[in-house]
């Protein structure tokens, strides 16, 4: 359902005037789109009017791919989505398919998961930090940003064999134990990024012109938050309660002490605000595991081949960019009849439109930083 | 009143200034001890790659030219993109009988994605990740190898 706006509803909106409007494309190799996103925008002088962004030019059909795919081998496809954040894609789809076959996780590997699902996190919301803060003209966070980002690189190069796209997660568990050296590295990172993060605030969200830049930019109100299907931080910044940490928590979180962190300004600097506060409640989540990895098996036992009762099943998760769902329907064979993923960077892009309307074309730049924005997630 | 609202706007976005430039000054100041960049292909001799690294996938063979591969094709079913084809021949054993072995275990790199799925699949150890990272070459016909080396055999005692 399209969602009447204010704006909307303001005689000749979104109707592109012949004579007085103008039509430009951003995309689809644009650097601050950060991927083949194609922006069309209907302007009036420099006032936006209509955002109309075209998709499919990084489809791959993930979804009809993973049918001839097995119920192992197509977790490693979910990396390849939102690839900033492929441990937390892997572990909805794991969840889902241990929930089919009913497979009882054991403790070292959902706390191994959960802190690797953290660890992403923060290195997300690190490479969020840098590269957002260029596209609004601020260059030297980039770099502080990928020194933090490459020691969590390291860790999961160490553990997991690869860098970005993991593949760690398997039904059952985890596919190998941590390394030994794994405690030692991330004590080191969170004792190195605890005074770095101070640094990030230091360096720029105090700064005059950044708060310029995002205070008041691309206002999104609960209610729209809510109606556009906006998920993660980008609805937590509109003060929507949507942590699936919170609200329908897996694995160990029920167990663990962190805030959902939610902001009532509704506007670009209130999005970065929750992903700064969030980088700070994933170091606790960190902190607060690394220390108590009880001992005993990473993976349950299971059947070479799985073939996941006939039947619907339904998971979810929160990834950095709000909430992936992996839905599939089995019809009692080796390989899924259908999958569907809720990827949240679908329904934060719907909301574009919504935010940039009546803002200036440099806010665009600013409101899709902020939104921070996966194109391969919403291609698929 | 507009006035003073300027200038307390000016000094607020001169001291925000200020603080920014004081950690970019620090880096300034300590870049010797801060440094963080590798000169890679200078530094080929002294990198150190995680024994986990997934680069690519080969058959360790022993000192008689023996392998650990039975042809089972557990890795070529594991596989998500049809990377490994296993072609299978028949040995003649010393009484007669015969026994399946491994003619040529083709490993298409151009197609690996580095899951680790058939390493995990292999119930006799017999391929692993290998650290080597270079993989660049002129003809794409150069990334289809063949992992057992000529006249290589399978190791006594593994079925």
């Amino acid at each position: 359902m399209y969602r009447e706006t204010e704006i909307l509803k303001q005689p000749g909106a979104g109707e592109p005037d012949v004579f007085g409007d103008m039509i430009i494309n951003i995309g689809p190799q644009h650097p601050s789109t950060h991927g083949v996103l194609h922006l069309v925008i209907t302007l009036n002088g420099e006032t936006i009017k209509k955002v109309e962004p075209h998709l499919g030019y990084i489809h791959r059909s993930i979804e009809k791919m993973c049918e001839s795919l097995s119920f192992r081998q197509f977790i490693y496809v979910t990396s390849k989505m939102d690839y900033l954040s492929s441990h937390i894609n892997n572990h909805g789809c794991c969840l889902c398919v241990e929930k089919g076959m009913q497979i009882e996780v054991p403790a070292r590997a959902q706390v191994i998961r959960v802190l690797m699902d953290e660890l992403t996190r923060l290195a997300s919301h690190q490479l969020w930090w840098g590269a957002g803060a260029m596209d609004i003209g601020a260059l030297t966070p980039f770099f502080h940003a990928f020194r933090e980002r490459e020691m969590i690189n390291d860790i999961m190069e160490e553990t997991c064999g690869t860098r970005l796209t993991m593949n760690y997660m398997v039904p059952g568990g985890v596919m190998v134990d941590v390394h030994p050296n794994f405690q030692g590295r991330v004590h080191e990172f969170i004792k190195h990024f605890k005074t770095k993060i101070d640094e990030y605030d230091e360096l720029l969200t105090g700064n005059v012109i950044f708060q310029n830049r995002v205070k008041g930019v691309g206002y999104l109100s609960k209610e729209d938050a809510i109606s556009y299907g906006c998920t993660g931080p980008t609805a937590r910044g509109s003060g929507v309660s949507c942590d699936i940490r919170k609200l329908y928590p897996y694995e160990v979180y029920s167990k663990l002490q962190f805030d959902e962190v939610t902001e009532t300004g509704g506007d670009c600097l209130a999005r970065y605000l929750v992903r700064m506060k969030e980088m700070r409640q994933s170091l606790s989540i960190v902190e607060q595991l690394i220390d108590n990895i009880p001992e005993g098996d990473v993976q349950a036992k299971t059947k070479a081949v799985l073939k996941l009762p006939k039947g619907e099943y339904f998971s979810r998760v929160e990834t950095a960019r709000g909430e992936f769902g992996v839905y599939i329907v089995s019809e009692g064979g080796t390989t899924p009849y259908r999958i569907k993923f809720r990827s949240p960077g679908y329904s934060n892009l719907s909301a574009l439109d919504h935010m940039a309307r009546g803002g200036k074309i440099g806010d665009l730049v600013a409101i899709m930083a902020m939104i921070d924005l996966v194109i391969p997630d919403i291609d698929r | 009143m507009f006035l003073v609202n300027y200038i307390k706007d000016v000094l607020s976005g001169i001291k925000s200034l200020a603080t920014g430039m004081k950690v970019t000054g620090w880096y300034a100041l300590h870049h010797r001890k801060e440094k963080i960049t590798q000169q890679y292909p200078d530094n080929k001799d002294t990198l150190v790659l995680p024994e986990r690294f997934r680069g690519e996938v080969v058959m360790p063979h022993d000192e008689h030219n023996e392998h650990a591969c039975t042809g089972c094709t557990a890795c070529e079913l594991a596989c998500p993109n049809a990377t490994i084809k296993i072609v299978t021949k028949f040995d003649i054993q010393p009484d007669g009988k015969k026994k399946k072995a491994i003619d040529k275990f083709v490993y298409h790199l151009e197609l690996c994605t580095f899951c680790n799925l058939c390493i995990e699949a292999c119930p006799t150890d017999a391929i692993k990740m290998a650290q080597t990272f270079e993989h660049s070459v002129f003809d794409r016909t150069n990334l289809t190898k063949i992992l057992n080396k000529p006249g290589s055999k399978i190791r006594e005692g593994i079925e």
